[in-house]
């Protein structure tokens, strides 16, 4: 790698660039943009989980006071598939308008009947969410090996079912868009983690040509994955703009937050895994299904149902893996940090320390023994020694109670990578610099990586340097997905910062015209500025990630109240880029993650087929008294080259926390997020009734049906298709 | 009748025992709800409805825009505006302070904390009127236009955000508890956060910045090693 190896700037800690203005409020996110004479827009929402809406009467809306635009969400006849479904739109001048106005609708509509739980969407009469075709798709399946002779000769062989919740990304920064018509052209602020993406989904749906459309995301408040898709609320927002001929602000709130713009899917998994006495993995067997609500089997909005790596990390010479995707009338599914990965973990993990358990072995042993991956292995061993493993670790059940303590460990890989990025460098004659690179910074520090890598290789201060990111009018780069911002743009602009280098050489006969001599050469350069560009390029970035967590938890057997002690994390970053930001994203990874574990799940009512909790006081979200005593450890291994961690950390804190919890208890919960009744459920502290959401005969028939539905070949790992899909 | 909240004090953080005498906390406010269900449990159906009355006779404001005076960051404004209008969109779209954050909308994730007379209150679930005749603190008004309070300064040192879009919040929340408190423990920084939401999970550097301007030395919990120096064994 040519990085080079003492460094000023690189892998130490910078304080991010927007830092001063995000903490006084200066910073200005979409949400915060009025361009003069803006209206406020406001959507109509779907009361039905599954209607046929025969006419949608805007005329009392469109002439309610201050209203300046109402449409529908289409013409004619259509069919609404989830509750919170988008019917119609209005654009008014004052908040205050619109919601007045959104009630003046008049919708004739025939309620249809419906599905919103996984294990009733499965039954065979149950209401079919799209008439065309059955709720359970074809299975995706792959077989390797000889799985049941292979179950026959192994030494030890495991079974258990584990299941997954629906988790909403809900960033702080609700999604909302503002487009501004002027002449012939659009100019838009976007809460978006592609403002070139925005920009073409924006022209298609205006019906303009692309060079037409100007996306501005100059801060963004965060978007875990839910603000790659182009939302129906973006595409209403444009068309009451264009029908209005005015600027239109369309926020959406909380509440519409949990219904329509993505989450990650749930999953219904069914493991049998086997090893030798020697704790070699010989077999892997599973049967998952899970939905990704009513957009199941429309092609790729499945959002990661069955993307999920399986058998997770470790593998084994004979696998036999089927999945499915089951649709439900709820919202739709989308990408959502670390797409599948956090599923496939928490079962793998978790069936692979009841084999250990089994085979009497430690859990980190079998880990080393079935770990391909030589730097995950090191990892583990990393860890188990700075978190006192072999001191803590009793077996399952030892500690004493009421409140019992218990250890456990998950391992993550995660594919990051990243390419197609460009960048300028402007120098100005009086030695000061900016850089333009058309990324976005949604939280994760990427406006600071580029002042790093510039200030770096030209050999400044960050402080000295410019950055101008969030605008389609910049050198284009990709969406920040998958990890792949930070080894997107630091490859680019090392290369346009290495160019320049070079023409200043040229321009001020300088051999080295860094340092001491930065203004005087800058100043040969003549009136006129010095713009050079670069790409990204092979050689500075690399991808394959890998992480593994250590958990400490205490468990009230009484109330089945968890909490989390201690996580440590081992992470491998490659290059680290800014120290400071990389151990927010590893903190931030590992607190989603536990918000994943203990308290997240969207929650459907069978009766009314609602959200019942679309809001922060129903739908829990980690707090800061949910907050344990983190500690990080960086792999650093320059050498690799700048490698992404924004998801990798989220990855195997659920599934670790899930096993501390099953060592503490000596019962294991299997169903994500594992609150207070499972808990006392795993104990048989709870009637016979309240079983855990894995067990029971409806679960037992829905893995028969999965196991027996139609087959198809496996769909391509997902970092793959979604790169391809937004090249 | 007693007033469930006082005219200044609604809504005030369930979190703030940085309230004042003047203020109602979530404590006050559930005894007050005792008293009231006690008294009207006491009075005839005649008497509370008399009361009701007399209450809603007082003064009628709206539907309309009506006159509305703040306080706010030390400068007097009439803004008009409907009475159903938030302090939060008072704030942000009338008066053109949009570093108060809209997040959840109904007083839990504290994005939109502002100080009202140096208590922390949810703007999102206030009515402008109501906060006719308090001081109003956003965060434009806790330092001069370009610097930082100290606090500030800490948040950006100590990486106490992300995306940013909770930090106005946190940074309002905290700066209550630092004026009532200077010297705060750890769980009293934790305590005094938890009417807060952060969505990325800065809440380890939000803790040490906090801790960081009351003089607390944290130490960073992340180690660097690099790979050649641990061989397998």
């Amino acid at each position: 790698m040519p990085w080079p190896k003492e460094t000023k700037y690189l892998g130490k800690p910078t304080p991010r660039l927007d830092g001063p203005a995000k903490v006084s409020g200066r910073a200005k996110y979409t949400t915060d943009a009025a361009p003069a004479g803006m209206l406020y827009g406001a959507i109509l929402r779907s009361k039905w989980p599954a209607a046929r809406i025969r006419s949608i009467n805007l005329e009392k809306a469109r002439s309610a006071p201050g209203i300046k635009a109402a449409i529908p969400v289409r013409e004619g006849e259509f069919v609404v598939r989830y509750y919170g479904e988008e019917l119609a739109a209005v654009a008014g001048v004052s908040r205050q308008a619109v919601l007045d106005a959104l009630r003046l609708i008049e919708v004739d509509a025939t309620p249809l009947p419906f599905t919103v739980n996984e294990l009733d969407a499965i039954q065979p009469d149950a209401p079919r969410v799209v008439s065309e075709r059955p709720n359970l798709g074809a299975a995706e399946t792959q077989t390797t090996g000889d799985v049941d002779a292979a179950f026959a000769a192994s030494a030890a062989v495991v079974e258990g079912t584990f299941a997954t919740q629906v988790e909403i990304h809900h960033p702080l920064e609700p999604h909302g868009d503002i487009v501004a018509p002027e002449g012939d052209e659009y100019t838009a602020w976007c809460s978006t983690q592609g403002v070139f993406e925005a920009r073409n989904d924006l022209a298609n749906c205006l019906g303009v040509p692309q060079n037409k459309v100007r996306v501005l995301c100059e801060h963004m408040g965060g978007g875990f994955g839910s603000k790659i898709e182009n939302w129906t609320n973006r595409v209403l927002c444009a068309r009451l703009a264009r029908a209005a001929g005015a600027p239109v602000k369309l926020i959406l709130t909380r509440f519409e937050q949990a219904l329509s713009v993505g989450n990650r899917p749930s999953s219904f998994q069914k493991l049998k895994l086997a090893a030798g006495a020697d704790g070699k993995l010989t077999a892997f067997e599973m049967v998952m299904f899970g939905t990704p609500g009513h957009a199941a089997g429309a092609g790729d909005q499945g959002g990661g149902v069955t993307f999920l790596p399986a058998p997770y990390i470790y593998p084994a010479p004979n696998t036999r893996v089927k999945k499915s995707k089951l649709a439900v009338n709820a919202g739709p599914a989308t990408w959502m940090r670390a797409p599948g990965h956090p599923v496939a973990s928490f079962g793998m993990e978790g069936i692979l320390d009841e084999l250990a358990v089994k085979l009497g072995m430690d859990p980190v042993e079998i880990r080393l023994r079935n770990d391909p991956h030589e730097i995950r292995r090191r990892e583990y061993q990393i860890g188990a020694e700075k978190f006192g493993w072999k001191d803590k670790y009793r077996k399952p059940g030892a500690s004493p109670g009421p409140i019992k303590a218990g250890v456990g460990c998950a391992g993550a890989g995660w594919m990051s990578g990243g390419e197609g990025t460009q960048a300028e460098v402007q120098v100005n004659p009086d030695g000061t610099v900016e850089v333009r690179c058309g990324t976005q910074d949604l939280g994760t520090g990427s406006r600071t990586v580029v002042a790093v890598v510039a200030a770096e290789m030209l050999g400044l201060d960050p402080a000295q340097i410019t950055v101008r990111i969030g605008d389609t009018r910049l050198p284009p780069s990709g969406l920040s997905g998958g990890s792949a911002t930070t080894a997107s743009v630091a490859p680019a602009i090392y290369d346009a910062c290495e160019k320049t280098l070079a023409e200043l050489k040229k321009l001020s006969g300088f051999e080295d015209p860094r340092g001491a001599r930065w203004r005087e050469a800058c100043g040969k350069i003549g009136a006129t500025p010095l713009v050079v560009s670069g790409r990204w390029r092979e050689g500075l970035s690399t991808g394959g990630a890998g992480g593994v967590q250590f958990a400490e938890v205490e468990v009230d057997t009484d109330t089945g109240f968890v909490k989390v002690r201690k996580i440590l994390c081992v992470q491998d970053c490659g290059l680290v880029v800014n120290k400071l930001t990389c151990e927010s994203q590893l903190n931030g990874g590992i607190i989603m993650g536990i918000g994943y574990a203990l308290y997240e799940q969207r929650i459907m009512d069978a009766q009314s087929g609602v959200v019942l909790n679309p809001n922060f006081e129903t739908y829990k979200l980690p707090g800061p008294a949910d907050t344990p005593d983190i500690e990080i450890i960086l792999l650093d291994m320059p050498e690799r080259g700048v490698i992404g961690v924004g998801e990798p950390a989220t990855v195997p804190t659920a599934a670790a926390i899930a096993n501390a919890v099953a060592n503490a208890l000596g019962v294991r919960v299997t169903s994500l997020p594992i609150t207070p009744d499972k808990v006392l459920a795993a104990l048989g502290k709870l009637p016979k009734a309240a079983a855990q959401p894995t067990e029971g005969r409806m679960l037992d028939e829905a893995f028969t049906r999965v196991a027996l539905a139609p087959v198809i070949p496996p769909a391509p790992p997902s970092g793959v298709r979604r790169r391809k899909a937004y090249a | 009748m007693k007033r469930l909240f006082s005219k200044k004090g609604s809504p005030v953080r369930g979190d703030s025992d940085a309230a004042p005498s003047s203020g109602v906390s979530r404590r006050d406010f559930l005894k007050g709800l005792g008293t009231t269900a006690l008294s009207a449990a006491a009075m005839s159906a005649g008497g509370v409805a008399k009361e009701l009355a007399q209450t809603n006779a007082e003064r009628t404001y709206g539907p309309g825009p009506v006159p509305v005076f703040l306080s706010i960051n030390g400068v007097k404004r009439i803004l008009q505006l409907e009475p159903r209008v938030t302090l939060l969109e008072a704030l942000r779209t009338h008066a053109g302070l949009t570093g108060t954050k809209e997040s959840c909308d109904r007083a839990t994730c504290g994005a939109c904390t502002v100080l009202l007379d140096d208590v922390p209150v949810y703007a999102c679930s206030m009515l402008a009127i109501e906060a006719q005749g308090a001081e109003i603190t956003t965060i434009e008004g806790l330092a001069n236009t370009g610097e930082l309070t100290q606090l500030q300064q800490a948040f950006v040192d100590q990486d106490g955000l992300q995306c940013g879009y909770c930090s106005p919040g946190f940074v309002m929340g905290l700066t209550a508890l630092l004026r009532k408190n200077p010297h705060p423990t750890e769980a009293e920084v934790r305590k005094a956060c938890s009417g807060n939401l952060c969505r990325c999970g800065a809440y380890p550097g939000i803790f040490a910045a906090a801790l960081k301007t009351a003089g607390v030395k944290t130490a960073s919990k992340l180690e660097v090693i690099h790979w050649h120096d641990h061989a397998l064994a």
